[in-house]
């Protein structure tokens, strides 16, 4: 009979490459995975862009750790991203690109996130990822009954080292804890046969 | 004397307000000026300088001679002054404040018996005790029994008096300069390639490190200047994230602008300044592993803020406002140190703030509440639930343009399209636009 594997290991990512996101809930995803590292976190957001993160937000213990890189143009946040990853004293940079990612471009980080052992998601919109990410995933909150969490659908549509795969999960947004739901059946019960 | 007093009796009188800090600062210029005369020159008062000249009159030809020298120059300079040369500070002090001159050695008793007790460096109220009791010269009390005058003045008449007469010692301290970060190195044959330059700039290194270390400091912005064979110079300069005193580190940060300047016809000396430094007390290096992170981070930012500018290697800090915007600050990762944020108490914040944006309203909601059915960033939304209203009232003492339309109802929406707003309304504005909504974050 085979397990599951346990809902801590499922959305780690791969340590020392660099992953996508996309979708509108790619910034939910990438805090989680924030949440789940205890090292240095770098978000390089592009100067013009109006968002930037809410400390009071953020999930417990991301705030202190959360370094913001706010360069002026798409050639210095990429130089920023693969010196980030080239560096050994952080360990998870998550960065915004406007403009498609080309192979090039693709290939520069994963050697430098390889180099740095630092792994990286660049939250990418639509269509714009490049070949040489390691894992793609596309993510969207959708409605839900429940009030204190969220409820995400996080689909991994590209995998160089697995299978393809969807989780909906509902995530609260304050702990690095997530609760998956069950495809079949609402019911939260251990399956138990009938007398 | 008052100035009204001066002023009644002179009364073309001109009269400057006294400036104390550019007094003080002109005083340790003349105290460095003074270095020529001796070795160790301290400042004395607001208005004086005592120096300890054993050893030093032969150079000048003599006590006499070096006296008038030190007259001459300075009132050439246009400043007025008195002197003493005595054995003893004391003594030499309290000639210089009563008429100056030189006395020679074993001369100071007789030499300052004439003085009045107040030169000695005594309150005013003991020497308003001597005076009462006739005391008014220092050669009064010389003779006197010390026991007595101790019980009835104190302790410290006496012990100036044995200062001024050299029975008890009192040496001058001289100030030490400020010290100063700077090395240079001249060539005897011009250079101009690249790896010539880099192995003159880690010589300099080394020396500027060693300062440095000396002094406990540590370097933050450092200036290279290359003079080329051609009288220009060209400048390379550098910031650090954090004070640092390694020269490998340091020499790497150099290598872009180095490599982009102009070498012409060569360039004959290099000049190394660390103008900004900061206090660096020993630390270990080469320990655990998180000290190996730390400096690796540290040396990210140097080589981010050199080439972006360091504002714009931000951190978050918690503020305490209840604005959402102003909650946080963001503050350069060089210049701050990461604080954790209190635990947040209350309705949730989102994870993402921008500028407010205005909302469409497409169907109505309850009043007060957030509009059914809203468009948002040209997308549809209809209203799942919301959470509120949570209201956050201006901060009545700091006048921020985005807030002059008052309180805020902020709510927590959440669409059936699967995003969850922060909106909000402001009910004291005027009803026209009807109830307009601003949406103002994202949450998780």
């Amino acid at each position: 009979m085979r397990f599951d594997p346990a809902p801590s290991e499922l959305f780690s990512l791969a340590r020392h490459r660099v992953h996508e996101a996309e979708g509108p809930g790619r910034r939910s995803f990438a805090l989680l995975q924030a949440a789940r590292h205890t090292e240095a976190l770098i978000w390089i957001i592009p100067g013009h862009a109006p968002h930037q993160p809410m400390l009071r937000g953020l999930p417990e213990g991301v705030g202190e750790r959360l370094h913001l890189i706010r360069p002026a143009n798409e050639t210095d946040l990429l130089w920023a991203t693969e010196e980030a990853l080239r560096s050994e004293g952080v360990g998870l940079v998550i960065a915004e690109p406007e403009k498609p990612l080309s192979l090039i471009a693709g290939r520069r980080l994963q050697l430098a996130a390889e180099a740095g052992r630092t792994t990286g998601l660049m939250l990418i919109r639509e269509g714009q990822g490049s070949n040489a990410a390691e894992t793609r995933w596309h993510c969207a909150p959708n409605a839900s009954e429940r009030r204190d969490s969220t409820l995400h659908q996080w689909v991994l549509s590209k995998n160089k080292k697995g299978t393809l795969r969807t989780w909906t999960v509902h995530w609260n947004g304050k702990t690095a804890a997530v609760h998956p739901v069950s495809a079949a059946g609402k019911r939260l019960e251990p399956a138990e046969t009938s007398r | 004397m008052a100035a009204a007093d001066a002023r009644a009796i002179c009364p073309e009188l001109i009269t400057r307000p006294a400036d104390l800090a550019r007094e003080a600062a002109a005083l340790a210029g003349l105290r460095r000026w003074a270095g020529r005369y001796s070795p160790m020159v301290a400042r004395d008062g607001p208005d004086g300088l005592i120096a300890d000249i054993s050893g030093v009159p032969h150079l000048f030809g003599g006590e006499a001679e070096m006296r008038a020298d030190l007259h001459a120059r300075l009132e050439r300079v246009g400043l007025t002054l008195s002197s003493a040369i005595a054995e003893t500070r004391g003594a030499a002090q309290a000639l210089a404040r009563h008429g100056g001159g030189i006395l020679p050695e074993g001369a100071a008793k007789e030499g300052i018996a004439g003085l009045p007790v107040s030169a000695l460096r005594i309150g005013s109220d003991v020497a308003e005790g001597l005076a009462r009791m006739g005391l008014n010269r220092i050669g009064d009390l010389v003779d006197l029994p010390r026991a007595p005058l101790a019980r009835r003045f104190g302790p410290g008449l006496v012990l100036r008096l044995d200062q001024a007469l050299g029975l008890q010692p009192e040496p001058v301290s001289p100030e030490a300069d400020a010290p100063y970060f700077g090395v240079r190195m001249t060539m005897p044959d011009p250079i101009g390639l690249e790896a010539d330059v880099m192995s003159g700039l880690a010589r300099l290194l080394d020396r500027l490190c060693s300062t440095l270390a000396q002094h406990h400091r540590g370097a933050r912005r450092l200036r290279l200047e290359l003079h080329r064979v051609d009288r220009e110079t060209a400048q390379v300069e550098i910031g650090l994230a954090r004070p640092m005193r390694d020269p490998e580190r340091i020499a790497a940060l150099f290598k872009k602008g180095v490599s982009e300047v102009e070498a012409g016809f060569g360039i004959e000396a290099m000049r190394l300044v660390a103008h900004v430094t900061e206090d660096l007390p020993p630390e270990q290096v080469g320990g655990p592993r998180t000290i190996a992170r730390e400096d690796a981070l540290a040396d990210l930012f140097s080589r981010l803020g050199n080439r972006m500018g360091f504002d714009r290697v931000l951190r978050l800090l918690p503020a305490t406002s209840k604005i959402p915007e102003r909650s946080f600050l963001v503050a350069p990762a060089a210049y701050s140190v990461a604080e954790p944020p209190p635990p947040h108490r209350g309705p949730d914040r989102p994870i993402i703030i921008f500028p407010p944006e205005p909302v469409t309203t497409k169907g109505l909601g309850q009043p007060g509440h957030p509009p059914a059915r809203f468009a948002w960033r040209r997308m549809s939304f209809t209203t799942l639930r919301a959470d509120g209203p949570e209201r956050i009232a201006p901060e009545w003492w700091f006048d921020d343009p985005a807030w002059r339309s008052g309180l805020r109802d902020y709510w927590r929406v959440e669409t059936r399209e699967g995003a969850r707003l922060w909106l909000y309304h402001t009910p004291q504005a005027p009803a026209w636009p009807a109830q307009s909504w601003f949406a103002q974050g994202e949450f998780a």
